[in-house]
């Protein structure tokens, strides 16, 4: 019976290694998707046999309510809010790791109990209920429930080296004893995981996200990974350490595109004082050059190429089928219509891609940043929608500018360059963007998706 | 008592895992990175069965805890919120990407 369930195991770690293999291309993603899900099949029909139907009820309470929750949400969440679903996923992944460990730590006295089990025991728990904690503020931020600007206070970093010295100190007394604590110290350590992970999260500001959660996915992955070790399942260890390197992955991936250090997304509280409007930055207003929907819409129809690029204001304004439909319209034309996407745009790794996949742009016409920035010079139209960070110049040529050194996309290489933006504010971090005053930019202002729909309209007129 | 053969084993297993899932994950491209995470949401909700296996446990061990079974059934929850939601959220996402139809 048991090497029927190892090969079981064996098979469905087979089927989420491929399955994630094929997600190397968006022809096949689908296809891994599924080879996944039935490699998950195999495996928790494996763990069901295995346990003999032993606490059925509650096991079945649980499957019941989780996959009805999670199908309900899956189905009905937009795709602009995917980064708030995504959190609050790596969060349930964390406190399930966490509550495991907890669970464990009753069940597991005397006998059962030995090194590697209470290393790996505090150590799930203390990661799993960080992940869990932090996912549920990063999720707050960006539902907007609370301020998605850096929290900050003074001393904050004292107060978050204190917290995690005590976990660490009940942490080596738990592994000492065996798990032999007194519960208010258990309590403590659990307590103290998730009063760091409120912490640690608290003052990253909202462009910093993707990288928050890239980090928090890989926490998770690592909770999950150690459960493996706590409780003996391979299974557990592979799917954890596979998740834990795609998170790794992108979180480098969204530091690089950053181009700053891990350590300053994480302690830097980037752009906290970034509300207080720009002209705190000296030079006074910026002089810049208001268009109309009609001009733009002049200049975009005799385009030969045009590049949007879109940044989260587009998501904000939930803007990505005006953008498609404008696209459409410029194509009857005969212009060439591409998509510049930088890698932070948006919430999380790939996040405008989603949402121009969700409008229905084919995904070939999306460009990476090093595709797209070769194209802006021969571009007559660069149209910048809800985009501000990444397109800033002063990432190029100004070594005072915080976000010196920045890979950004060339817009001002354009010939024209039209942004669509709200009002004069600055972006997330705060930064006055130079693009703006150049002779070829001209700026678009009010709400994103109605500017669009604007422009298309202007466009059918013509 | 450890067996620290077996420990080795785990270990050997763990490093391997993660070398292959740097492998796969860096072929992934940027445009399917957003379901690669909910992928792997999906897949991280493997603890599931390690939530299904202490339920087994708690229930074997003779503890008659309202606490723990409550805390043992969010685990199991938690869990299958990631298995269903993360595969068929990712499976909504990726219908939605589509090659440009022929020609230009």
């Amino acid at each position: 019976m048991s090497v029927a369930i190892d090969l079981a195991n064996l098979v469905a770690i087979a089927l989420f290694i491929y399955g994630l293999h094929e997600l190397n291309s968006p022809a096949t993603a689908r296809r891994g998707n599924r080879l996944a899900m039935a490699g998950m099949a195999i495996a928790l029909a494996g763990i069901l046999i295995q346990g003999h139907g032993a606490g059925w009820p509650a096991i079945a309470l649980g499957i019941a309510i989780g996959g009805i929750v999670g199908i309900y949400a899956a189905v009905k969440v937009k795709m602009t809010a995917m980064p708030q679903m995504v959190a609050l996923y790596n969060g349930a992944g964390g406190g399930a790791a966490a509550l495991i460990s907890t669970v464990e730590h009753y069940v597991a006295h005397g006998s059962a109990m030995n090194d590697v089990i209470a290393v790996s025991l505090v150590l799930s728990a203390i990661i799993g209920a960080v992940s869990f904690a932090g996912s549920i503020i990063a999720f707050l931020k960006l539902q907007e429930v609370m301020t998605g600007r850096p929290v900050t206070y003074p001393g904050q970093q004292v107060v978050n080296g204190a917290v995690l010295f005590c976990i660490l100190g009940l942490a080596v007394w738990f592994v000492v004893t065996l798990g032999a604590l007194p519960a208010w110290g258990y309590a403590a350590l659990l307590l103290g995981a998730l009063v760091l992970g409120v912490l640690f999260v608290l003052p990253i500001g909202g462009a910093d996200m993707p990288v928050v959660i890239s980090l928090l996915n890989s926490f998770t992955g690592v909770a999950v990974a150690i459960t493996g070790f706590e409780i003996d399942s391979t299974l557990l260890i592979i799917c954890g350490a596979l998740v834990g390197a795609s998170g790794t992955i992108l979180t480098v991936a969204m530091s690089r595109a950053m181009n700053r250090p891990l350590t300053n997304v994480l302690f830097g509280a980037f752009g906290a004082q970034g509300g207080l409007e720009v002209a705190a930055a000296g030079g006074g207003p910026q002089q810049v050059r208001s268009t109309s929907a009609d001009d733009v819409a002049v200049m975009l129809a005799y385009a030969n190429k045009v590049i949007v690029v879109p940044g989260y204001g587009m998501a904000v304004a939930q803007a990505q089928h005006s953008v498609k439909a404008l696209a459409d319209q410029l194509e009857k034309r005969g212009v060439k219509v591409l998509y510049a996407i930088h890698p932070v745009a948006g919430r999380m790794p790939g996040h405008m891609n989603v949402l121009l996949a969700e409008a229905n742009v084919p995904y070939n016409q999306l460009l990476d940043m090093e595709d797209a920035n070769p194209e802006f010079p021969t571009a007559d139209v660069a149209l910048v929608i809800g985009a501000n960070d990444v397109t800033n110049p002063a990432a190029r040529n100004v070594p005072s500018s915080p976000i010196y050194g920045m890979p950004i996309l060339d817009v001002d290489k354009a010939a024209n360059v039209v942004v669509l933006k709200r009002s004069m504010r600055s972006g997330f971090a705060g930064i006055e963007n130079p693009l703006y005053e150049m002779p070829n930019a001209s700026m678009l202002f009010g709400d994103a998706k109605a500017s669009v729909d604007a422009l298309t309209a202007a466009v059918k007129a013509l | 008592m450890i067996d620290i053969a077996h420990l080795i084993e785990l270990l050997t297993v763990l490093v391997l895992a993660i070398f292959v899932g740097f492998e796969v994950i860096s072929k992934v491209p940027t445009t399917l990175h957003t379901p690669l995470m909910s992928a792997t949401n999906a897949i991280h909700g493997i603890v599931l069965a390690g939530a299904i296996v202490i339920v087994a446990t708690l229930v074997g061990s003779g503890i008659h805890s309202t606490v723990l079974t409550v805390l043992a059934v969010a685990a199991v929850t938690l869990g299958a919120i990631n298995v269903f939601g993360g595969f068929a959220v990712t499976e909504r996402m990726l219908q939605m990407f589509r090659r440009k139809e022929s020609g230009k």
